[in-house]
């Protein structure tokens, strides 16, 4: 028989927050070790942070970023909801809000560096 | 599974980790500006009680929210329940913060 | 056109609308499940309780399944309906037909008795268990306590009493999918609108039983439950009603 359908959109941030805090807590050990070898290996530490040079880390990177934004702001979701008793509206327009506000701040740091 | 302590102190390290994730990004995306080294790294960190802080509240902070975030996610997916997710919940969270502390000790004040 | 003509397109007409009808059929108890598809005559107003029914009466009577008032009240006729839970009596089969088949089965997250129909004592245990059930404080002797219908908590309320312990939500919930404990939908949203009615005394009880093991903490805000709650109610924000409460009945007990 069928699986269970889920076609909402709250759905899909439930499921998109659940994978991304997975990743980063198995990401975390690797980042903490790599971290440590400042004292035990700097030379391998060296060696370690030109891979970051590569492409395919840089992808790896920006994808370890965006893990944790999304994480962080699909988190600051679920608490406005649960805990700031607002209506549907409300919540629309201070997600848009956030959102916009976060556009212009990345938008002007880009430019900034 | 999760009781009502369990789901404050979620929240509460969430609330606390914000702050400190979006100082994260920002040094990150400071720090790469003209590639990363060891020698950068240190040069930040080392000798600052300000960074060692930062750092270790951090630590602290993600490896209490990783734990339990983790406990959830083996109950519902893994059928893990009783003393062994409890167990579970403790490693991973001792774990975690042993790693993050050596970490954040070897590029402040070791 | 002949008479000839019109009698054979009319018969063309009804051989062409069949509805090609899956159905698990299973024993129950841990016992296999197996689909079994019927061809069902398609008649213009048709809810998928009828054609379940029509299996019933016309292809094979051992079929189980339950239904009472077939005008969504009682809540007994919910199933699976292309795995989606639904009010069977309510939902009409052009509605949720993929071509001209559809495939039903029992609700979710609940244990089969056989074929169709589920044990709901998990469901009304659960209920119990998040005491949902009236507080007295009052005896017949004391007088009626007035309400007022504006009041806050009073529109609160009102927005949960229209639940008919159908277990749409329940089954939609995937919390309750991996979480056996957890009370899921139904039973929190009861223990919110009491928790909010002026005349239930319970709010420390229900405070205390939402807040165990099984509480309303689980919740993950997924959502489905008010996705799928055919009268619309708000289950969701009814628990997230019940996670403020409790997070400042935290912060009371820290002071």
């Amino acid at each position: 028989m069928r699986p269970v359908a889920r076609a909402h959109p709250l759905w899909v941030a439930y499921i998109v927050h659940r994978l991304s805090g997975v990743a980063l807590a198995l990401f975390l050990p690797l980042h903490f070790w790599v971290l440590a070898m400042a004292v035990s290996a700097p030379q391998k530490l060296d060696g370690f942070l030109q891979l970051t040079e590569a492409g395919i880390v840089k992808l790896a990177e920006f994808g370890l970023v965006f893990l944790l934004a999304v994480h962080m702001f699909g988190g600051l979701r679920l608490m406005a909801m649960e805990w700031l008793p607002w209506t549907p509206g409300q919540k629309t327009l201070a997600a848009s809000a956030a959102a916009v506000s976060f556009l212009i701040a990345c938008l002007f740091f880009i430019r900034a560096i | 599974m999760l009781t009502l302590r369990l789901y404050m102190v979620q929240r509460l390290s969430a609330l606390l980790m914000a702050p400190l994730v979006l100082g994260h990004l920002a040094v990150m995306i400071y720090a790469i500006q003209g590639g990363l080294s060891a020698a950068e790294i240190l040069g930040r960190t080392q000798g600052s009680v300000a960074w060692f802080l930062f750092y270790g509240v951090f630590v602290l902070a993600v490896s209490v929210h990783g734990a339990i975030g983790l406990r959830t996610v083996v109950h519902e997916w893994g059928g893990l329940k009783g003393a062994g997710l409890e167990a579970f919940m403790w490693i991973v969270g001792t774990g975690l913060f042993a790693l993050g502390a050596r970490a954040v000790w070897a590029v402040t004040f070791a | 056109m002949t008479l000839i003509g019109q009698a054979l397109e009319y018969v063309a007409g009804m051989t062409s609308d069949i509805l090609k009808v899956t159905i698990a059929r299973g024993a129950g108890a841990g016992a296999a499940t197996t689909p079994e598809t019927f061809e069902v005559p398609a008649y213009e107003n048709q809810t998928v309780l009828d054609v379940v029914s029509w299996v019933q009466q016309n292809a094979d009577p051992t079929l189980s399944y339950r239904f009472a008032c077939r005008v969504g009240m009682c809540g007994s006729c919910a199933m699976m309906v292309n795995g989606v839970p639904r009010w069977t009596c309510r939902t009409h089969i052009s509605k949720v037909l993929d071509g001209s088949s559809v495939e039903i089965a029992p609700l979710r997250n609940l244990p089969v008795i056989k074929d169709l129909v589920v044990d709901m004592d998990p469901f009304f245990d659960k209920w119990v268990a998040a005491e949902g059930v009236h507080h007295s404080a009052l005896t017949r002797h004391d007088p009626i306590a007035p309400i007022d219908e504006d009041s806050a908590a009073r529109v609160e309320a009102n927005a949960g009493i229209e639940c008919i312990n159908c277990s749409v939500c329940y089954a939609a919930c995937d919390t309750v999918a991996g979480n056996a404990d957890y009370l899921g939908p139904a039973a929190l949203q009861r223990a919110w609108t009491l928790l909010n009615d002026a005349k239930d005394e319970g709010r420390a009880a229900i405070l205390e039983a939402v807040s165990d093991k099984g509480g309303c903490h689980n919740c993950h805000s997924i959502g489905s439950c008010t996705a799928y709650c055919p009268n619309e109610l708000d289950p969701m924000s009814a628990i997230a009603g019940l996670k403020r409460e409790t997070a400042k009945s935290f912060f009371r007990k820290a002071r």
